[in-house]
């Protein structure tokens, strides 16, 4: 035992388990609606506030969200960021732009691609809508949604952004 | 009501990209070891061990105090394991501070580490779930639309970032411990670097890094018999609001204001710039410093970036209220430990151990730490002084 | 230092699959069951919130911040997390009861583990070097340990059927138990072994759901106006994760917490242990010292149903509703961490 030994630095031990994941009850019936192509947001029974994607509750009254309300695939962008590297299992390749988006009809952004846009004219308060994947494609996913493109349609001033109306924007 | 406590030790490995000549055993020993020599104690000497580390998912070991137990010398000891996201290493100081402030012990031992070389950070906060878009190319991808957001607001010059990535990294040139050595960095270096997320280029992040920090928590009695001067709690504070509702304030979140108000009225702060000697904040992206000085009212909303620009928050140039004398969350972060080495880089300040990154005449000091979707806060503010 | 009362405690229906529910929903109608019981709205009616969880249920860091979510935390609330069993949390907020930072705390603990296999997923909870590779499961390391006391006569398969058979009696009148039935120890000695000589009835079955308690001052509890139970005593303490090291015949850690907490100091009329397998219960009634007219898990414990993360606290409760509604005078609860019990939790819990 006493030849010089090489240090030992590191030992790769991969660990797989699997999981059977669960949406949830209030997410389940959001997914069963972006299936068929439609968003759909839930209200909150307290403060009123509509929440897309639902996560099964209203995050600042701590209660469940039931009513389901219909919204636009129009949105506008709160925020965004150009991303200049690539996502851990995901084929998309950079620059790509990750946009807080807010649905008409809805109170809260969520958090999508935008595509078929020159990056650097991205800005806070510009109108998008969704391209969908074909339809055959649809899944209970979120991914249904390609991306946000967009379009042709007066910027939102930041003291509207998430508080419009499902029947989108007059400006 | 509280009991008064103190830190009476602190220790700190250095922090690096691999340590690869230690296990996450032999690493947190290590913070361990140097906490209690620094305190002149013995591991018999310890009541407790409160551990704190980011999620699980980043080392792959589920509840890592229970393999731990035997490198801290806890065998027989109560043995608590923290775990509130980036927030983390803060809030388990907070936690270990209370097991004396309680009266229910008299010394204690806390550790919080990451070692992220054994690890996939990125990959472990990118986990695919079935259902949602997995979009999210790591934590820069999820704050840079918060920080386009505040320079829309603000309309802070450009290069404001650009300012605090190179005066972090100058302090943390002055400590020998940090993981960027960068004592020569320039602006143009930083403008030139790579744009990750837009507007974070590479050099406006923090870096990856394997390290832990440990103090020793002594109720009154015994941190006035330590060999060094004690860093005496002055205030404690926790928040936490949920990470998305309908008009949530990201920029300047509610939560983070809140928990500095509580942390001053405690501390007997009234006006943080002044009555503060400097500041430990958790800043991963150079842009949260503008956007910290005003959350935690350093300066009034919109205009922290001033502060920035005028070379306050610098030791280099003399600033009034350094932030981040140590180097700070840009020069090394072991996420889990990140948050505990901003407050026990505040109490070595007060303790007047800080060596070369020292601010001169400190008595008063703030911690700071942050996560989730900069929802959690913890926060302390220790002093020279018992009052 | 300041009594420390428990006012309010419930815990979800023990169930091997929540289904669609996910974790906020499984929390959220637990909370409200305890607001109720002490007349309050959400968490902003208390000074301090406290959790347990573990994000390896689920698969996902982070998963405690769903928690948050089935607060109402607008406008912020003083919360903290523990990535142990809730009864830790509940350690965590005596502290800042003691301290004086909060008259009232809410704490509570939830677990869905029905999405991945959990002896197989705590396999991983192991020295990360030497044993997690080897992907040793929970239920084997405590059928080495079962083995290990059969061997040396410190019991016998029949004590552990016994042990069996009472739990599942028990639960019949559990309304959140799993399994429960008129179940005789011969009818658990004719099983066949599942993982020898541990029986598929000596380990808990795995489930789904939540827990959660407050507790408050005795001047908090007076005013809410509601009955409550005093905490007299509250410790814990850890033993070498090394199994080669340790007595799995003893529980070291339970002793020293138990003295810790004053568990000696009167007659025990009820305890509630968290014994995943059925030999642990021996184990801990030893360590604990309890007599025969101690009536041990009269839920069931966790052999009729097994919160992760949640069924130290969901112990304390039972302990807690005992007192309250004046069948104990004194009790004692036990959580328990690690494998093998590495880790144990001993509460005293007495008449107001």
């Amino acid at each position: 035992m006493s030849e010089q030994q090489e240090p030992v630095t590191g030992i790769e031990v991969p660990i797989y388990l699997k999981y059977n994941f669960t949406a949830g009850a209030g997410p389940a019936r959001f997914l069963s609606q972006v299936k068929k192509g439609v968003l759909t947001g839930q209200r909150c029974p307290r403060c009123d506030q509509v929440y897309i994607p639902p996560r099964g509750s209203c995050a600042a009254c701590g209660v469940a969200t039931e009513e389901e309300v219909v919204l636009s695939d129009k949105a506008t962008v709160q925020s965004f960021t150009i991303v200049s590297i690539p996502i851990p299992n995901n084929p998309i390749q950079p620059p790509y732009i990750i946009a807080n988006l807010v649905a008409d009809g809805a109170n809260i952004s969520f958090i999508h691609l935008m595509s078929e846009c020159v990056n650097e004219d991205v800005r806070i308060g510009q109108r998008v809508q969704a391209v969908w994947k074909p339809e055959e494609e649809w899944d209970y996913a979120m991914d249904n949604i390609r991306y946000f493109k967009p379009i042709d349609e007066a910027d939102v001033p930041v003291g509207q952004i998430g508080k419009l109306p499902v029947s989108g924007w007059k400006g | 009501m509280a009991n008064l406590a103190a830190v009476v030790g602190i220790g700190q490995t250095k922090y690096t990209t691999k340590r690869e000549d230690v296990s996450i055993a032999g690493l947190v020993r290590e913070a361990a070891q140097n906490a209690l020599q620094d305190a002149g104690l013995h591991w018999d000497e310890i009541d407790a061990v409160i551990l704190g580390k980011a999620p699980d998912m980043f080392e792959g070991v589920i509840m890592p105090e229970t393999y731990l137990t035997d490198a801290l010398g806890c065998n027989g000891k109560p043995m608590l394991r923290v775990h509130t996201a980036g927030s983390v290493g803060g809030s388990t100081a907070i936690v270990a501070a209370s097991h004396v402030q309680s009266g229910t012990f008299k010394r204690v031992l806390t550790v919080s580490f990451e070692k992220q070389s054994e690890s996939n950070a990125m990959w472990a906060l990118s986990s695919p779930q079935p259902f949602s878009t997995h979009l999210n190319a790591g934590a820069g991808g999820y704050f840079a639309p918060i920080i386009r957001e505040y320079m829309r607001r603000s309309e802070a010059p450009y290069n404001v970032g650009i300012k605090v990535a190179v005066k972090d990294r100058l302090h943390g040139a002055r400590n020998p411990l940090a993981h960027l050595q960068r004592p020569d960095i320039t602006m143009k270096e930083v403008e030139d670097s790579f744009m990750l997320w837009d507007p974070i280029r590479f050099l406006e992040s923090c870096p990856s890094s394997d390290g832990a920090c440990a103090m020793v928590i002594a109720c009154e009695e015994l941190a006035e018999q330590g060999p060094k001067p004690p860093a005496w709690i002055r205030g404690v504070a926790m928040r936490s609001e949920p990470t998305m509702y309908a008009g949530r304030d990201e920029v300047n979140p509610q939560a983070g204001r809140d928990c500095a108000a509580d942390v001053y009225r405690q501390a007997g702060i009234t006006d943080p710039r002044r009555d503060l000697d400097c500041a430990e904040v958790y800043v991963p992206f150079s842009w949260y410093e503008p956007m910290w000085l005003e959350n935690l009212g350093f300066a009034p909303e919109g205009e922290g970036w001033k502060l920035t620009l005028e070379g306050a928050t610098s030791l280099d140039e003399d600033g009034d209220i350094p932030w981040n004398p140590s180097g700070g969350v840009l020069s090394s972060n072991p996420i889990g430990a990140s948050g505990m080495i901003r407050f026990a880089e505040a109490a070595r300040q007060v303790r007047g151990d800080a060596g070369d990154h020292q601010v001169k005449g400190a008595r008063l000091a703030l911690g700071h730490a942050y996560g989730g979707g900069a929802q959690f806060f913890a926060m302390w503010v220790v002093g020279a002084n018992k009052e | 230092m300041r009594d420390i009362a428990i006012v309010a405690f419930h815990q979800s229906r023990a169930v091997a699959d929540a289904g669609a529910c996910n974790e906020v929903e499984m929390i959220m109608p637990v909370l409200n069951e305890v607001y109720q019981q002490v007349g309050i709205n959400n968490a902003q009616d208390v000074d301090f919130v406290c959790s347990g969880s573990c994000d390896y249920l689920q698969g996902a860091a982070f998963a405690f911040v769903a928690g948050v979510d089935a607060l109402g935390a607008v406008p912020p609330i003083k919360e903290s997390h523990v990535e142990m069993d809730a009864a830790w949390a509940l350690y965590e907020s005596i502290l800042k009861l003691r301290m004086g930072h909060a008259d009232s705390a809410l704490v509570y603990g939830f677990g869905k583990s029905s999405p991945g296999e959990l002896p197989v997923v705590l396999s991983q909870q192991l020295d990360p070097y030497y044993l997690a590779p080897q992907w040793i499961d929970t239920v084997s390391l405590a059928a080495m340990q079962a083995r290990l006391m059969l061997d040396q006569g410190m019991l016998t398969e029949r004590d552990m059927a016994e042990v069996v058979s009472r739990s599942r009696r028990n639960a019949m009148r559990n309304p959140a138990a799993q399994l429960a039935g008129d179940v005789s120890v011969e009818q658990v000695l004719a099983e066949e072994t599942y993982l020898s000589p541990l029986r598929k009835a000596d380990c808990c079955p795995v489930s789904d759901g939540a827990a959660a308690m407050i507790i408050c001052t005795v001047d908090k509890a007076r005013e809410w106006g509601v009955p409550y139970a005093l905490i007299t005593g509250i410790d814990h303490r850890i033993e070498t994760h090394n199994l080669g090291m340790r007595d799995l015949t003893d529980s070291v850690s339970t002793r020293q917490a138990a003295e810790g907490a004053g568990v000696g100091a009167g007659a025990i009329d009820v305890a509630e242990l968290y014994a995943p397998f059925s030999h642990q219960e021996i184990i801990l009634s030893r360590a604990l010292g309890l007599e025969g007219s101690t009536s041990v898990n009269p839920s069931g414990g966790v052999l009729a149903g097994n919160l992760m993360m949640a069924s130290g606290l969901s112990r304390i409760g039972e302990v807690f509703k005992r007192v309250v509604s004046g069948e104990a005078e004194r009790g004692v609860a036990h959580a328990t961490s690690g494998p093998c019990l590495q880790h144990n939790l001993v509460t005293v819990v007495e008449k107001a």
